[in-house]
């Protein structure tokens, strides 16, 4: 293969994991890392490099169009980002002294957890009375609705920075977003509307994804010919997600992503038993 | 009380805009450099075979520090630009907690310029801690 058949490939490749990522909600890197090792058999250390920038595309690019329209908490992300930035940093050590295969087995692991809390039921209400210690870090807010501005308040915030930390661990140690985790932390423990909670996750995916990306990009997990299909193909494919998913009716199309994404879990966690990576 | 509410809210806004553009204009920036990097790099390269992805060779493939990225990139490197790329994709969110910060000082939200630094703190050593071990 030359370079630039590779090239064409992994930039469709990427396009379609930019697509699917947006549309299901789990982010390009998800998709990106069995891609890339799984199909083109490329060492899984440049498919972290790669799924990282894919992240931080990804994230900025939908976060600037979020922050715009007023849904995203700013002091939440803030707050949040001290544990995850340090778990990511945390992760991006520890993945120096954890093998190749038990990487893929936890990969697969996270992505199945992935896949099933994105058919879970969503949190839709809106906390009338918040703890103590929300109130005090100024973190209740409001957003915008169709039925007008809608203000919420949080609870278990000791809990959900806890989460945080786990999510930004494993963010740095896999190269992915975490974006279930983020969801888990803020939606089913500190009770934020889902709107507010994805829209915030996403807007701490690029902050937490460069924590990590500084140390990979030292240790040389960036390589730049992987680099630029994969970037320019993710948020492409972002971004069209993105136009499609106002237009159609995205939830059939979750299902079915997301078993698939379940098999290719399955694929990853049997590779890395068999020390395939 | 509500005056002191309300201009609350306009400063919140205006930050909240701002960064929703310097996000959108450093992708899009990247992206660019990237794309440039990349032609040049098929142009210069792209009938030749794929180099051996399934090891990794890491560090010594260079690209790894600021010093050698900016050599490559004065060279017209195609390699070089691409990184250069990524390297501004990386700042993109790095520098949205410096804007961030700047408007919690404007704002005198003593609690969150405190919490901001913590964050730009873990960045700094991230940088430039040499955790790369």
């Amino acid at each position: 293969m030359t370079i630039l058949t590779f090239t064409l490939l992994l930039l469709a490749g990427a396009y379609l994991a930019g697509l699917v990522g947006s549309l299901t909600g789990l982010g390009g890197g998800v998709v990106l890392i069995p891609l890339l090792t799984l199909v083109f058999h490329v060492d899984i250390r440049y498919a972290i490099g790669a799924a990282l920038l894919a992240s931080i595309a990804n994230s900025s690019g939908a976060a600037s169009a979020y922050v715009k329209e007023g849904i995203t908490n700013i002091r939440l992300g803030m707050f949040l980002e001290i544990a995850t930035t340090v778990g990511a940093v945390v992760g991006a050590v520890i993945a120096v002294f954890t093998p190749t295969n038990t990487i893929a087995i936890l990969f697969g692991s996270i992505l199945l957890f992935s896949a099933g809390m994105t058919l879970r039921k969503k949190n839709q209400e809106a906390l009338p009375v918040g703890s103590a210690t929300a109130n005090k870090l100024k973190l209740n807010s409001s957003y915008p609705t169709k039925a007008g501005e809608v203000s919420y308040h949080l609870k278990n915030v000791g809990a959900g920075f806890s989460i945080m930390t786990v999510a930004g661990i494993f963010s740095g140690l896999l190269g992915i977003g975490s974006g279930a985790l983020k969801v888990l932390a803020m939606d089913s423990t500190m009770h934020i509307p889902f709107k507010v909670s994805t829209t915030t996750s996403n807007f701490m995916i690029g902050v937490t994804a460069a924590a990590s990306a500084v140390v990979y990009l030292q240790r040389g997990y960036m390589d730049a010919c992987i680099a630029f299909p994969v970037v320019l193909g993710v948020l492409a494919g972002a971004f069209t997600g993105s136009k499609l998913l106002s237009r159609i009716d995205a939830r059939v199309l979750k299902y079915i992503f997301c078993t698939a994404i379940a098999f290719v879990a399955i694929e990853m966690i049997y590779n890395g038993y068999n020390h395939k990576f | 009380m509500k005056k002191i509410i309300s201009k609350i809210h306009l400063a919140d806004h205006d930050i909240e805009q701002f960064i929703g553009l310097q996000l959108r204009f450093g992708v899009l920036l990247s992206s660019f450099i990237v794309l440039m990097g990349g032609i040049l790099y098929l142009m210069q390269s792209g009938s030749m075979p794929l180099p051996h992805y399934q090891l990794f060779i890491g560090q010594k493939a260079g690209l790894t520090t600021g010093r050698e990225i900016w050599h490559s990139v004065t060279g017209m490197e195609a390699k070089g630009i691409i990184q250069f790329g990524v390297i501004v994709l990386i700042a993109t969110p790095i520098l949205r907690i410096l804007f961030s910060l700047i408007g919690f000082i404007f704002e005198k939200d003593r609690l969150y310029i405190g919490i901001t630094m913590v964050v730009l703190s873990v960045m700094m050593i991230s940088i430039f801690g040499g955790l790369k071990v």
